[in-house]
């Protein structure tokens, strides 16, 4: 293959995807469940990136959308840090899956 | 002033006795005449300042407009495709070593390696200011954060949850069946043919359009950022001890 396309973008954005998504399910830690969701979220940006990039239509709109989601996450990053620092004050662990007070 | 001892307490309290009358007397009039000196130099400088302002500022608005002309060569497609390879690889790589490191702090570094290749990546697609935010915001703020939370939520760095090995196995099939069938699709599809040789989008070009056209998400980006910096602060700040 000597020329690059959107496929090729597209496809390393899938497998950021899928290595957000192992990240969320198997880690424990709540920052590490963090740390997977700012994958998802990458790989989202590179997919709306290269849209800007090889689509006609979609000029300047893919980085304007890449623009607003990275202000999300950074947005959700600290919110997320705050609420991880509350539940060590309160349960002293990170754990996932000792909090679980509101379980029914 | 600070004084050991029962005599120099005495005889700092006599000086200032004596010495706080003359001083605020002599200290209003000088400040007087400091001010005076100050108005003074202020107005001479207006005076001096503004015409020269004036006069650099008509140089700078005449138009100065020159076509933008490529002196460089377009880049060659086998640079290209390497550059590509070389970045997604290391894309890749740290995302899958984010996966199926145990260490929160190690994973926190292989997500730096991640998040600077996909702005490499970005680079490569020609979004130049999206890959700067993305080093800036990104690379220099959130992975900060996230390695401070990490610092203040664990007894020790080298603490481990584990999940059972079944929930691994589980995700693990789930996750590569789900980029499986995301590649076939994507290389099964065909998608209208790309322009050749692009010039990379100017930092003019997204302003305006942030503007113009996306004005509403633009001002509501921000009323978010407010809100979200009032709500962290409100989260992690400490709790007041009740009497």
């Amino acid at each position: 293959m000597m020329s690059i396309g959107l496929t090729e973008y597209l496809v390393v954005a899938a497998v950021l995807f899928g290595a957000g998504i192992f990240t969320m399910i198997t880690k424990r830690n709540a920052i590490g469940i963090l740390i997977g969701v700012e994958l998802v979220l990458n790989s989202a940006n590179v997919n709306l990136v290269a849209f800007d990039r090889y689509l006609e239509r979609c000029r300047i709109d893919g980085q304007i959308l890449a623009l607003v989601v990275i202000v999300l996450a950074a947005a959700e990053a600290a919110i997320a840090v705050g609420i991880c620092i509350n539940l060590y004050k309160n349960l002293a662990t990170v754990d996932v899956d000792t909090a679980a007070k509101l379980r029914g | 002033m600070y004084c050991r001892g029962p005599e120099g307490t005495v005889l700092t309290k006599r000086l200032t006795a004596e010495l706080a009358p003359s001083d605020s007397i002599g200290s209003s009039r000088l400040g007087g005449l400091w001010r005076l000196c100050g108005w003074g130099l202020a107005v001479a400088a207006v005076l001096v300042l503004v015409p020269e302002v004036r006069a650099q500022q008509k140089v700078i608005i005449e138009p100065t407009r020159v076509p933008y002309q490529s002196v460089e060569a377009p880049p060659s497609p086998l640079l290209e495709v390497l550059l590509f390879y070389a970045v997604a690889g290391s894309t890749v790589f740290g995302a899958l070593a984010v996966c199926f490191t145990k260490n929160i702090v190690r994973m926190a570094v292989w997500l730096l390696v991640t998040l600077v290749s996909v702005a490499m990546l970005y680079f490569l697609l020609a979004a130049n200011f999206i890959a700067a935010v993305q080093l800036i915001v990104y690379a220099g703020g959130t992975l900060i954060l996230l390695i401070f939370g990490v610092m203040l939520t664990s007894k020790s760095p080298w603490v481990k949850f584990e999940p059972s090995k079944v929930e691994v196995v589980y995700a693990a099939a789930v996750c590569g069946l789900l980029v499986a069938v995301l590649a076939f699709i994507l290389t099964a599809t065909i998608w209208p043919p790309a322009q050749e040789q692009l010039d990379a989008t100017t930092v003019a070009d997204l302003g305006r359009s942030l503007m113009t056209t996306y004005v509403v998400p633009f001002e509501v980006a921000g009323v978010l950022l407010m809100i979200v910096m009032v709500g962290a602060a409100h989260l992690a700040r400490q709790e007041k001890q009740s009497p």
